[in-house]
């Protein structure tokens, strides 16, 4: 199965040089490293070219506030037509957690990018309605990252 | 032939008896819950109207879309920071008499949630008459919960329920419209409150119903 | 006589352009066909929704933090109670996912209990959802009768794993414990009894001319905004995509099983309940196969620093009672990586994103929820219908509270 996979991430390459970073492989997964600017020519490839017409999955970790860099945000595309899963990774510093919105290619990505931003503040630039979509609007700070404690800040926490 | 025959060959026309213990009965025997359902618990809840448990049997099987109908709230399931002033809103919008039912353990306590998003006891926001372990309980507790909720309404008295036209009764801007953003006269004092006297904003507005109980 | 359309006096004339101004309508948090605590916020144009905006988040209950918290083992508790129509399912994909990492083994025997106790589960589920969802359209009794199987189910995972809604049942590397004596007898009886159930569903609903009228042509989506909207499950089968991860993705051995995919392709709420109806079928014929499977054998993968050793061999063995004691003390370690596993849950792909970092607890665990993903359909599906229709395509999404907010 992963060959399969290892070819399309070849004719990518072929592509563009600059849109892989590195490749691994690990468990029967393949993820593929892409830079920041790149993500979005990447997913219009992988969606016009090669059948990976949905976007199952969108989520952001955190790797902890000392480590460089901080976030990564994963992308695991699907395909109805072939049934194979590749996941796609941008990692991002905590200085800049900004990378470009992938709304105009799934319309699914709206309310993930919006639980990402909502959870771990990485911003999609370009997304039309990036606002809280879990917590209060009045929510402060972001809940998933590793330095915000499990039970919260006052008011919130009412122990 | 029936009851009323037989009734009323051993009874005479006019018995005397306490008011409290009349007004109590009928009350009791027909409790109609609010649709409240939250999480997990509301499954059970709906399980304990179908057919195998069967509310109905207590007169408790009314389940009231409006809180306006509506006389005990089964908080059934976790209740989130988010969730909370919409909670204490659909309890104020109840009329008395209220009561209600804290029903699992995230209601009672927060359960395994023990983090930033969930309130830790739902009797933070509303008084609580009944609470029901179990995540979630069985139906059978439910019930158990509410014939218990019975015997307790027997014990009250008329009188400890007069303040019913009070002023955290809503209060209408438009007229033909629900205000739904407007907060309640008493939590509009409060905020007048929290601006002179500079002192913190509750979590929540004590209805009066709550400050008779705690004096 | 002429009873043209000219005739009509001018106080009666049909005003088909649209009002000036349009109503905000809140629907919920509160309201009874919401599923739970579900806000909608309609723009109305007189009858017609011109937009509308779900608002979630009143059940967020921050899990996907608390498993960060959490020792593996711990986290299947937790995740009983994201969607808890389906709890066997969200305790396959987790347990799935940490066996990925800790590359274990399974047993033919506990496969095919998974098998068996994941599709009754999927049963009890759409069971809640046709009664739920005929409650909304006003038909109350098919709830009464659904509710009576789906208590015949959870009886039968009461008696496997001793919890009605939160049974916690799979564990990593198999199962809590063995099937309890008799329980093959009490499956088979309820295998025998459920087609006849189906049957009076389908006369209930199915062949009711009002059930028909209120779901056909109603919160259509057609095949690519489906796919493009991430769609999963009957929702996405309703629609004329023939997907299903038990065929595509197999795991715990459902390729070996036997049954058919259905699919509609008119995509309205008629076809999504056509979609879970025959779904019943094909789930009671793998319910049958995996019980002509069920052969002695053991139910926990050979791995004892990570499953939990069996209470006799605790009395006899120093080893066995060292492993209980590290196991429940410290945990076990996962080794470092990260896995995207998803299962067909009775909602859609539900997928498991597991990242551990080499210790005891994960270092994140994010839940693709199906019902999350489905609900961000519901503007493109309700927008220019009727507002009464709205319940209609809430009802055929089948979304889960619990698994939307998490």
């Amino acid at each position: 199965m992963t060959e399969k996979l290892h070819e399309f991430v070849e004719k990518l390459r072929e592509e563009n040089a600059a849109w892989v970073g590195s490749v691994l492989e690990a468990f029967g997964e393949v993820t593929v490293i892409v830079p920041r600017e790149s993500i979005v020519d990447v997913c219009w490839a992988l969606k016009s070219k090669h059948g990976f017409d949905m976007l199952a999955d969108l989520c952001g970790s955190d790797r902890g506030p000392e480590e460089e860099p901080r976030f990564e945000v994963n992308y695991h595309l699907f395909s109805t037509t072939h049934h194979g899963r590749l996941r796609l990774k941008v990692l991002l510093s905590e200085d800049e957690p900004r990378v470009p919105s992938v709304t105009k290619l799934w319309k699914t990505a709206d309310w993930h990018e919006r639980e990402t931003y909502d959870l771990l503040g990485i911003i999609f630039e370009g997304h039309h309605d990036l606002r809280r979509i879990l917590l209060p609007s009045d929510f402060d700070g972001h809940a998933l990252r590793k330095d915000y404690p499990l039970r919260g800040y006052e008011p919130y926490s009412m122990n | 032939m029936g009851l009323e025959n037989t009734l009323f060959e051993s009874l005479p026309d006019v018995v005397t008896v306490k008011l409290d213990a009349v007004v109590n009965w009928a009350r009791k025997s027909s409790i109609w819950p609010a649709t409240f359902g939250l999480a997990c618990c509301a499954i059970e809840m709906m399980n304990t109207v179908s057919a195998r448990n069967d509310l109905s049997r207590f007169g408790a099987e009314t389940f009231r879309a409006s809180p306006r109908q509506a006389d005990v709230m089964i908080v059934s399931g976790r209740v989130s920071r988010k969730m909370a002033p919409v909670l204490r809103r659909i309890y104020d919008q109840m009329p008395e008499p209220k009561w209600v039912i804290s029903m699992g353990a995230c209601a009672t306590s927060g359960g395994v949630f023990d983090n930033y998003a969930i309130v830790q006891g739902v009797d933070k926001i509303v008084p609580v008459d009944i609470y029901v372990p179990g995540c979630p309980p069985r139906p059978e507790m439910l019930v158990h919960a509410i014939m218990m909720l019975q015997e307790k309404i027997m014990t009250e008295s008329v009188r400890d329920r007069r303040d019913t036209y009070e002023k955290e009764s809503r209060v209408s801007i438009v007229p033909g419209t629900l205000p739904v953003t407007e907060g309640t006269a008493l939590e509009r004092e409060t905020e007048i409150q929290v601006a002179q006297d500079q002192v913190s904003r509750p979590y929540s507005v004590p209805s009066r119903h709550e400050k008779r109980r705690s004096s | 006589m002429n009873t043209g359309v000219q005739n009509i006096p001018g106080q009666f004339e049909v005003m088909d352009q649209s009002l000036e101004s349009e109503m905000t309508l809140s629907m919920g948090p509160q309201h009874p066909s919401t599923h739970g605590v579900l806000r909608l916020d309609l723009r109305l144009d007189g009858e017609l929704v011109v937009k509308a905006i779900p608002d979630i988040g009143y059940l967020h209950t921050g899990m996907e933090k608390l498993f960060e918290y959490k020792k593996y083992q711990q986290g299947i508790v937790i995740t009983d109670r994201m969607d808890y129509l389906n709890p066997l399912g969200n305790n396959l994909a987790y347990v799935m996912a940490a066996e990925k990492l800790l590359g274990l083994e399974i047993p033919e025997r506990a496969q095919v209990i998974r098998v068996l106790m994941c599709e009754l589960q999927r049963i009890a589920s759409h069971m809640v959802w046709l009664g739920t969802s005929a409650l909304d359209l006003g038909a109350m009794s098919v709830f009464f009768f659904c509710f009576r199987q789906r208590e015949k189910i959870l009886n039968l995972i009461e008696a496997a794993s001793g919890g009605r809604m939160t049974p916690s049942y799979f564990r990593i590397g198999g199962l809590m414990m063995d099937l309890p004596a008799g329980f093959d007898r009490r499956c088979k009886q309820f295998a025998d009894d459920f087609p006849e159930a189906v049957e009076t569903f389908n006369t209930l609903a199915t062949g009711n001319t009002i059930w028909q009228s209120r779901t056909m042509g109603v919160g259509i989506i057609d095949k690519e905004e489906a796919i493009n909207w991430g769609l999963t499950g009957p929702c996405l089968r309703g629609s004329g995509v023939e997907l299903d991860l038990r065929r595509h993705n197999p795991y715990c051995g459902y390729e070996t099983y036997d049954f058919d995919i259905p699919t509609e392709t008119d995509g309205d709420v008629w076809s999504r309940y056509k979609v879970r109806m025959r779904e019943l079928n094909e789930s009671h014929k793998i319910v049958r196969q995996a019980l002509e499977r069920l052969k002695p054998g053991p139910i926990k993968a050979d791995a004892p620093k990570v499953v939990l050793p069996d209470r006799d061999d605790m009395r006899k063995h120093m080893d066995s009672l060292i492993h209980h004691f590290l196991i429940v003390a410290e945990g076990f370690n996962v080794p470092e990586g990260e896995v995207y596993h998803a299962i067909e849950a009775s909602k859609g792909e539900l997928g498991v994103y597991m990242k551990s970092n080499g210790g005891p607890k994960p270092e994140r665990v994010h839940f693709r929820g199906p019902s999350f993903v489905n609900l961000s359909a519901l503007p493109v599906m309700s927008e220019g219908e009727m507002v009464a229709d709205v319940v209609a395509i809430i009802g055929s999404l089948d979304i889960v509270l619990g698994e939307i907010d998490r």
